[in-house]
């Protein structure tokens, strides 16, 4: 089935490398340390960046962190549960808008 | 449980079959390509300091992962003439350690023999126990017997919840797997300075390289001690080799060309460097003589040169032996590195 995206075009990311290898160097050592073992493990920092991939509806990310988690030792309850976490903070963005939306009610009523 | 692939018919169950896959792999360099790329070939043995005994494949489990293809229908079991002629090989070299596996090793008739006949050499005995046989009725006595002749006994747990488990291992495993361990600790074993060494093993219960072994094993002190108070010595974390039942959950699951990509991709040179076949000796259910347990289920005996059976086991003769290799030997070089003792590098 045509999709926008292709699952092994995950494996072209390098490909960004061309068009200013200086750019794609600094990424990739800025990104290499920030997933090395630190104050937070890596498997924590895998959970966290499956958590994100779902925020931000990356699928090659979802797809390299549900992988990357399971290889750090995570199981599908605690992935689970990551997701929710996303679920929780993009629902309660959302709902704490309504702040603003009473804000202004408040402003424009009588 | 699940049936073996000997008594489902399947054509996996011949070694042949599997060979055949695994030189079809699409999605790799031949594995003798990659390991002479890294200046690693041929690669030779630096010597036997491992006598890995494989007693049979009979076992009261049938695992999803299994390489042995092992299981309540399996009758091939290694004999006490057999038997005997490990001993003897043994007796003549100064290799310290004695791997007996399986199938379910102690279900052999001659594994007391064995461990006892090793024990009484001076070597150190290692017992690969899938933790359920302890709690047969027939073995009510096992884990005092390995007590006894201090064994190290080297545990299936692939992780330390029930899903994952039994998903691997059959439903209800886990259950009698925890029982066992707390057997095994109420005689010491993986009691710090007790002298009984009780180790762990983690496979990836799916189509996934095992984590980091210090950063699960940690994980799985953690959590066995503050749900199960059960407590070990080491973990060692294994690849799941692609031959065997493994081989037909991946095809099956449309994993393999993915999964044999992901540990080409994850070739470690250090870890090919330092594989455990290069050190170890192992022994068939009916003496024919292998370069590893993986090699040993593909029908890939030692070289040709090489002494081929125990009965004409010459130490000397072995010690420089070529390996063996074919692509199942990328499951060995990925990432950290995976042997019978965990990783490698």
């Amino acid at each position: 089935m045509e999709t926008y995206y292709h699952p092994k075009d995950l494996a072209k990311f390098s490909d960004m490398s061309k068009g200013n290898p200086q750019l794609w160097d600094k990424f990739m050592a800025y990104y290499g340390a920030v997933f090395a073992e630190g104050a937070l493990t890596e498997r924590e920092k895998a959970l966290i960046a499956l958590a994100v991939a779902h925020a931000v509806q990356c699928p090659y990310c979802i797809d390299a962190y549900t992988q990357a988690c399971l290889e750090k030792g995570s199981n599908a309850e605690e992935m689970t549960e990551a997701v929710h976490v996303t679920c929780a903070i993009r629902g309660g963005a959302s709902l704490v808008h309504g702040v603003q939306m009473r804000n202004v009610v408040n402003q424009l009523s009588m | 449980m699940s049936l073996t692939l000997f008594a489902r018919g399947n054509t996996l169950a011949s070694s042949r079959e599997q060979l055949r896959r695994l030189a079809a792999t699409g999605s790799c360099a031949p594995f003798e390509v990659k390991m002479a790329a890294a200046g690693l070939t041929p690669l030779k043995a630096t010597g036997v300091s491992v006598f890995q005994i494989n007693v049979g494949k009979f076992c009261n489990q049938s695992c999803r992962h299994c390489h042995v293809d092992a299981g309540p229908d399996r009758i091939e079991q290694m004999s006490r003439e057999t038997a005997q002629l490990c001993m003897r090989a043994l007796a003549d070299t100064d290799i310290a350690t004695v791997d007996i596996t399986g199938g379910a090793p102690e279900l052999n008739a001659n594994f007391r023999w064995l461990v006892e006949q090793a024990r009484a050499l001076g070597r150190h005995v290692m017992d690969r126990c899938n933790l359920s046989v302890l709690l047969l009725r027939p073995q009510a006595d096992l884990a005092e017997f390995l007590a006894r002749h201090q064994v190290e006994v080297v545990a299936s747990l692939p992780y330390y919840r029930e899903s994952q488990t039994d998903a691997q291992r059959g439903e209800g495993v886990f259950g009698k797997s925890l029982e066992a361990l707390k057997l095994l600790n109420r005689l010491s074993y993986g009691v710090p300075d007790s002298g009984l060494i009780l180790n762990l093993v983690h496979n990836p219960a799916g189509a996934f390289l095992p984590a980091r072994q210090e950063a699960l094993e940690a994980q799985f002190r953690r959590e066995l001690s503050r749900h199960h108070g059960i407590v070990f010595n080491r973990l060692y974390t294994i690849t799941n080799m692609p031959i065997s039942r493994y081989l037909d959950f991946l095809i099956e699951s449309g994993n393999y060309e993915a999964y044999m990509e992901r540990l080409a991709n994850a070739f470690n040179p250090a870890a090919a460097a330092a594989v455990m076949c290069r050190h170890t000796i192992s022994v068939g259910w009916d003496g024919t003589l292998y370069d590893c347990d993986f090699n040993q289920m593909l029908d890939l005996p030692v070289e040709s040169s090489a002494p081929r059976h125990i009965k004409d086991f010459d130490a000397a003769r072995l010690h420089h032996r070529r390996i063996v290799m074919a692509n199942h030997c990328y499951g060995c070089t990925a990432g950290s590195g995976s042997s019978c003792g965990g990783a490698t590098a």
